[in-house]
C-alpha cells in the first residue's frame, strides 16, 4: 500500500465524535482510513474520504448484493454501476440510456427545492453520457393525505419536480403516486431520466490520460448542499431541519443551458474531449475522484481556481459543496480554449480547476498549499457490509394470515366497494399530478401519462420506447422476495400493455436503516426477488441507486424497491392504451386465475380499504408473467388490441372500470359463479390483464393465447353507459366522478 | 415559406415548430437570438419555453435580446409574426401586443388539451378555419392569464382582435377568456396554446395546421 507523505496542514492527532458524527463515519472506518493511508487523514481527505465512503456514494450496504443483478444481455452497452447512467442499444442506429435516482432527504425538510434538484440531478447523469434527455418519470411516496403536513409535502413535491422539469422542456410522461402510512414522515421521491444518442457517440464519466485538463462549467460554487451526501445516508430526526442548509436550491435555466452545451459538444466536438461527469453528491470530491478511478489515473485539484458565489469558502467546503448545475469535463488540452468558447454561446463559463496525473493520487491545493494527497484508491474503496438478516416476525405472522378467514362480500355490497377503492389515491386518476407537468413537449409523447406505460417516438425511426415505474412497497413489506419480484413483474406487464417488449431495467431501492436485521433482510430478499424476476422476463438491471436510512422517529419506511423499466416497441403508430374504444368490442381476460381464490387478496388494495388489513401471502408466478407478456406483445403486434390494461391494484373490477372510464364507454361483464365474490372482483392474482377486441377477433385472439400457454377467457362486451360487472352495476358516469375527481378533492382543499 | 424560429436561451418550443412547419413542407431555421436581422425571412416564430427561466418576469430579460429590434422591424414590414406561450408574453412584454400575461389563477401550471372557440376566419392566420369552430390545442403554461385594462380589452373587442377565446372551462383565468390576440395590422399573433402540439396524427390531433395553413395562404 502506498502511503503518501502528509500533506502540509497537520493531520488531527485525534478526531472527535463531533467531526465523525457530521460526516457520518464510525470510528471503525476511521481506523481503517488511517490504516489505509499509513496516517491520519487531514480535514480536507477526511471530508474526502467521509463523503464518498457514505452510503449514498459508497453503497456500503447495498453493493455485496448486486452480483444477484442479471445486468448482460446483447442489448446492454454499459457495465453496472461503471457510468452515469445504462445504456442499451434499441436498433436503427440509436442508445437509450436511462436511470433512477432518490432524493427522499431533502423532499422531506424542503418539499419543492428537494424534488426540484432530485430532477436536475438525475437529468444530468443522462448528459453527462452526452445523452439527449427525452422523458422523466417520478415515483412518489406520501402518507396519508388527509394530513395535512403530508398533503403540503405532496403538494410542494409536485409543484418542485414541475418547476425543473417544465423548465427544462424534458417532458415528464410517467411515474407514481401512492400513499402509506408509514411514508409520513419519510416521503419517498425518486426520479428517472431516459435519453437517447446516436450509436457510438457516448461519452464515458473519464478523466483521461495524464495531461488532460479537468474544467468545471455551469454554476458557481458556494456553500450550499454541505454534506449532502452524508445527510442522505443517516435517519431522519427532529434536528433534520436544521439540515436545511444541506438542500440545495435548483436553477433550471442554468441546467437548460449547461444541457443544451453538453449535449451539442458531446453531438459536434467529441473528439475535444475525455470525459464528462455531473457534479453531484460530494460535488467536485466525488466526481473527479471517479473520474480519474475510472482512467486508473491521479488528479491535482486547485481549489482557488473554482469559481465561487461567495467569498471565504476554505478548500474544504469547495471540494464538498453540493452547488446545483455545475459539470466537469475532461478536455484534451488543446482544446481547452475550443471548450470554453463553445460554453460561451450559451454565456456559460468553463474554468480549468485541475487536471489529471499519472502518480493516483488525488491531490488538493489551497493556492501553494497542498491540503490533501490521499490515493484515489482509498478514497474509493469503502468497506462493504454484509448484517446479520432476521426477518420481522410480526411482519411474517401478517404475511401468514389466510384471508379465507374473512367473510365474503355481499354481493350487494359490490357496488359501493368499487367506488371506495376508486376514490383511494392509489387507484384514483393521477391527472391531478401528471397535468402539472409538461407531458407533451418535445412533441413525441404519442401515449402520456395515464395508461399503463408511456410511449414516445424517436424522430425517424420506426420503433419507439415505452417506459414505466412500479414499486409496491405493501406487498414487499408482506414478502420482501416475491413482493419485489412483483415489483418488476408489474412493469412488465405494464410495458406489454402498451404493446413494447420489456428489455431493461433501472432500480431505486428505497429501504430504511440496513444495520438492522429485519432491515436488512428487506433489502437482501428484495434484491434477490428482482434479480430472479429480471432474469425471467429477459430485463437486465442497468443502473439504479440505493437510498438507505429512509426513517424517522415514526418508524422505518416501507421497504419500497422502484423499478423503472423500458421496453421496445417495434412499430411505434401500434401503440396500444388502456381505454376500452368501441360498441360491441369483445372484452377478455388474459392469464392465469379467472376464478381466483381468498389468497389473492393477500397485500390488496381491497384489504388495506375496506378491512384496513395489510395482511396475508403475496404470491408471484414469473413463468406466467413472462409468457403473458410474450402474448400481449404479440397480439399488439398483430393488430388486434383495441385496449389492454394491466390488473394489479384493485383486481379485475378496477382494471374494468379503469378501462370504462378512459375511453367513456359503458361494460357489461359476467363472472359466471365464482368462489368468492371479493376475490374475482377485487383480488390482486398476478399474470392477468384486461384487453378488448373487435367482434370477430376471437379465434385469432385464442389460438395467439393458447400458443403461450396463457389462458384467455372471453368475460364481456364493450358498451353503453353502465359498468355491469357480476353484481356491480353502476352508471359509468358516477364511477368516472369518483375516480376523476378524488385527488383533486383530497389535494386543492 | 422561410420561416426564422427564434430561439432564447430557456427556449424549448423551438425544434417543434420546426418539425411542425417542415412537415407542410414549409422552410424553418432556429435563429439565435443574439442575430441582428432576420430580413432574409418571410415569417417569424417566437416558440414557448422559459426563456432567461422566467427570471424577474416572464419575458421580461428576452425582450432586450438583439434580435428584438430587428423583430419589431419585421413587425413593420407587415410579414408575419406567432408567438406562443412564451413567445406570446415575449410579445407582450416588447409592446408589440397590449396586455399581460398573470399567472393561472389557479396558481398551478397547467398541462392539457384545451378547446379555443375561432372568434373569425378572415385573418391570416386563421383562414382555414370555420368562423365560431371549435379547435383543440394543448396548453403548457403556468402564467397564461391574460390581463389588461377594461379600455384595452373593450378596443381589442371592438377592433376584432381576439382571435382564439377559450371554450369550457377557463384554464387559467384569462380575463373574457382570452386566449389568443392580434395587433392592429393582424400580422402579429400572439396565443397561449401550442398549435405545434397538435400538428401531427401520430399525437392525436392536427388542429394546430389550422394555423399554420392559413399563414402559408396569406403569406406565402
Amino acid at each position: 500500500m502506498t502511503t503518501v507523505p502528509a500533506p502540509n496542514d497537520a493531520p488531527p492527532a485525534e478526531v472527535d465524535d463531533d467531526v465523525l458524527a457530521q460526516i457520518a463515519l464510525s470510528r471503525d472506518e476511521y481506523q481503517l482510513a488511517c490504516e489505509m493511508l499509513g496516517r491520519a487523514p487531514s480535514d480536507v481527505e477526511l471530508g474526502m474520504i467521509g463523503a464518498l465512503w457514505s452510503e449514498h456514494c459508497g453503497y456500503k450496504h447495498s453493493r455485496p448484493l448486486f452480483h444477484h443483478f442479471p445486468t448482460e444481455d446483447e442489448r446492454i452497452l454499459t457495465n453496472l454501476g461503471e457510468e452515469n447512467a445504462g445504456a442499451i442499444d434499441i436498433g436503427g442506429g440509436w442508445v437509450a440510456v436511462m436511470k433512477i435516482e432518490s432524493h427522499n432527504h431533502p423532499s422531506a425538510i424542503e418539499p419543492y427545492e428537494g424534488a426540484a434538484t432530485g430532477v436536475g440531478g438525475i437529468v444530468r447523469d443522462i448528459f453527462a453520457m452526452g445523452a439527449q434527455p427525452i422523458a422523466l418519470l417520478d415515483s412518489l411516496r406520501f402518507g396519508p393525505l388527509e394530513d395535512r403536513r403530508n398533503r403540503r409535502l405532496c403538494v410542494g413535491v409536485v409543484a418542485g419536480i414541475g418547476g425543473y422539469g417544465n423548465c427544462l422542456g424534458i417532458p415528464t410522461v410517467g411515474g407514481e403516486l401512492i400513499i402509506g402510512d408509514a411514508y409520513s414522515s419519510n416521503p419517498l421521491v425518486n426520479a428517472m431520466c431516459l435519453g437517447i444518442a446516436p450509436r457510438g457517440s457516448l461519452l464515458s464519466a473519464t478523466a483521461g490520460p495524464p495531461g488532460t485538463q479537468l474544467m468545471i462549467v455551469g454554476a458557481d460554487t458556494g456553500r450550499d448542499g454541505l454534506h449532502g451526501a452524508t445527510f442522505a445516508s443517516v435517519e431522519l430526526d427532529e434536528s433534520s431541519a436544521e439540515r436545511r442548509p444541506a438542500v440545495q436550491v435548483g436553477n433550471p435555466f442554468l441546467e437548460k443551458s449547461l444541457m443544451d452545451a453538453c449535449v451539442g459538444l458531446v453531438r459536434d466536438h467529441r473528439d475535444w474531449l475525455e470525459g464528462l461527469q455531473d457534479c453531484g453528491a460530494a460535488g467536485i470530491t466525488s466526481s473527479t475522484v471517479e473520474m480519474a478511478e475510472r482512467a486508473g489515473a491521479g488528479i491535482r485539484i486547485q481549489t482557488q481556481q473554482v469559481p465561487r458565489r461567495e467569498s471565504g469558502m476554505t478548500p474544504y467546503e469547495v471540494m464538498l459543496s453540493e452547488s446545483q448545475e455545475r459539470m466537469i469535463a475532461a478536455v484534451k488540452p488543446e482544446h481547452v480554449g475550443d471548450v470554453q468558447a463553445w460554453f460561451e454561446h450559451w454565456d456559460l463559463h468553463a474554468e480549468v480547476i485541475g487536471d489529471v496525473t499519472d502518480d493516483g493520487i488525488a491531490r488538493v491545493f489551497d493556492g501553494e498549499s497542498e491540503v490533501g494527497a490521499a490515493p484515489v484508491s482509498v478514497m474509493t474503496s469503502p468497506p462493504a457490509y454484509t448484517p446479520y438478516a432476521e426477518r420481522d416476525a410480526e411482519s411474517a405472522a401478517r404475511a401468514a394470515w389466510d384471508p379465507s378467514t374473512l367473510p365474503d362480500l355481499a354481493p350487494p355490497d359490490a357496488n359501493d366497494v368499487l367506488l371506495r377503492l376508486l376514490a383511494s389515491p392509489n387507484i384514483a386518476s393521477k391527472r391531478w399530478v401528471y397535468r402539472q407537468y409538461d407531458h407533451m413537449v418535445g412533441t413525441n409523447t404519442v401515449v402520456t401519462p395515464g395508461s399503463d406505460a408511456a410511449v414516445l417516438r424517436i424522430r425517424g425511426l420506426k420503433q419507439g420506447l415505452a417506459v414505466c415505474t412500479d414499486g409496491p412497497g405493501r406487498a414487499v413489506e408482506l414478502d420482501p422476495y416475491a413482493g419485489a419480484a412483483r415489483a418488476v413483474a408489474e412493469a412488465a406487464r405494464n410495458i406489454a400493455c402498451s404493446g413494447a417488449r420489456p428489455v431493461a431495467v433501472t432500480d431505486c431501492l428505497n429501504f430504511a436503516n440496513p444495520e438492522r436485521p429485519p432491515i436488512y433482510y428487506q433489502l437482501s430478499q428484495s434484491i434477490r426477488g428482482m434479480a430472479d424476476a429480471c432474469r425471467a422476463l429477459g430485463t437486465p438491471v442497468v443502473s439504479g441507486n440505493a437510498s438507505l436510512y429512509n426513517e424517522s422517529e415514526d418508524g422505518p419506511v416501507t421497504p419500497t424497491p422502484v423499478v423503472g423499466m423500458l421496453g421496445i416497441i417495434a412499430d411505434v403508430t401500434k401503440a396500444v392504451r388502456m381505454a376500452f374504444q368501441d360498441d360491441g368490442d369483445e372484452i377478455w381476460l388474459l392469464g392465469s386465475r379467472p376464478d381466483p381464490d381468498a389468497s389473492t387478496l393477500g397485500g390488496s388494495e381491497y384489504l388495506s380499504i375496506v378491512h384496513g388489513l395489510s395482511a396475508g401471502p403475496v404470491a408471484v408466478d414469473l413463468e406466467a408473467e413472462s409468457a403473458l407478456v410474450d402474448a400481449l406483445v404479440d397480439a399488439a403486434e398483430a393488430g388486434l388490441l383495441k385496449s389492454a390494461h394491466d390488473c394489479s391494484d384493485g383486481g379485475l373490477a378496477v382494471a374494468l372500470a379503469e378501462s370504462a372510464i378512459a375511453g367513456e364507454v359503458g361494460a357489461t361483464v359476467e363472472l359466471g359463479s365464482v368462489e368468492r365474490v371479493d376475490a374475482a372482483l377485487f383480488g390482486e392474482a398476478g399474470a392477468r390483464a384486461v384487453i378488448s377486441v373487435a367482434a370477430g377477433e376471437s379465434a385469432r385472439l385464442a389460438a395467439m393465447a393458447s400458443r403461450h400457454g396463457v389462458a384467455a377467457t372471453r368475460i364481456g362486451t364493450v358498451g353503453g353507459d353502465q359498468l355491469r360487472l357480476g353484481s356491480i352495476n353502476t352508471p359509468l358516469s358516477e364511477a368516472a366522478d369518483v375516480w376523476n375527481s378524488a385527488l383533486s378533492d383530497l389535494l386543492d382543499s | 415559406m422561410r420561416f426564422a424560429v427564434l430561439v432564447f436561451p430557456g427556449t424549448w418550443s423551438d425544434w417543434d415548430c420546426v418539425y411542425a412547419l417542415e412537415n407542410l413542407g414549409q422552410v424553418a431555421e432556429r435563429v439565435w437570438h443574439k442575430e441582428s436581422s432576420l430580413d432574409e425571412y418571410d415569417g417569424v416564430i417566437l416558440p414557448g419555453g422559459f426563456s432567461y427561466g422566467d427570471h424577474l418576469r416572464c419575458g421580461a430579460i428576452a425582450r432586450f435580446s438583439p434580435v428584438m429590434s430587428a423583430l419589431e422591424r419585421f413587425a413593420g414590414t407587415g410579414k408575419p409574426i406567432f408567438g406562443s406561450c412564451n413567445g406570446f408574453q415575449i410579445l407582450c412584454e416588447a409592446g408589440l401586443l397590449p396586455g399581460v400575461l398573470l399567472r393561472n389563477a389557479s396558481l398551478q401550471f397547467r398541462c392539457q388539451p384545451q378547446e379555443l372557440t375561432v372568434e373569425r376566419n378572415d385573418t391570416g392566420f386563421s383562414s382555414s378555419c370555420r368562423p365560431g369552430q371549435i379547435v383543440q390545442l394543448p396548453i403548457s403554461h403556468g402564467e397564461g392569464q391574460y390581463f389588461a385594462s377594461p379600455e384595452v380589452l373593450d378596443e381589442l373587442e371592438d377592433a376584432g382582435r381576439v382571435l382564439f377565446r377559450y371554450s369550457g372551462e377557463n384554464p387559467n383565468g384569462s380575463l373574457r377568456d382570452i386566449a389568443g390576440i392580434v395587433n392592429p395590422m393582424g400580422n402579429v399573433l400572439g396565443m397561449m396554446p401550442h398549435p405545434e402540439r397538435a400538428s401531427d396524427p401520430l399525437l392525436g390531433g392536427t388542429d394546430g395546421n389550422y394555423i399554420w395553413r392559413s399563414m402559408i395562404e396569406r403569406w406565402g
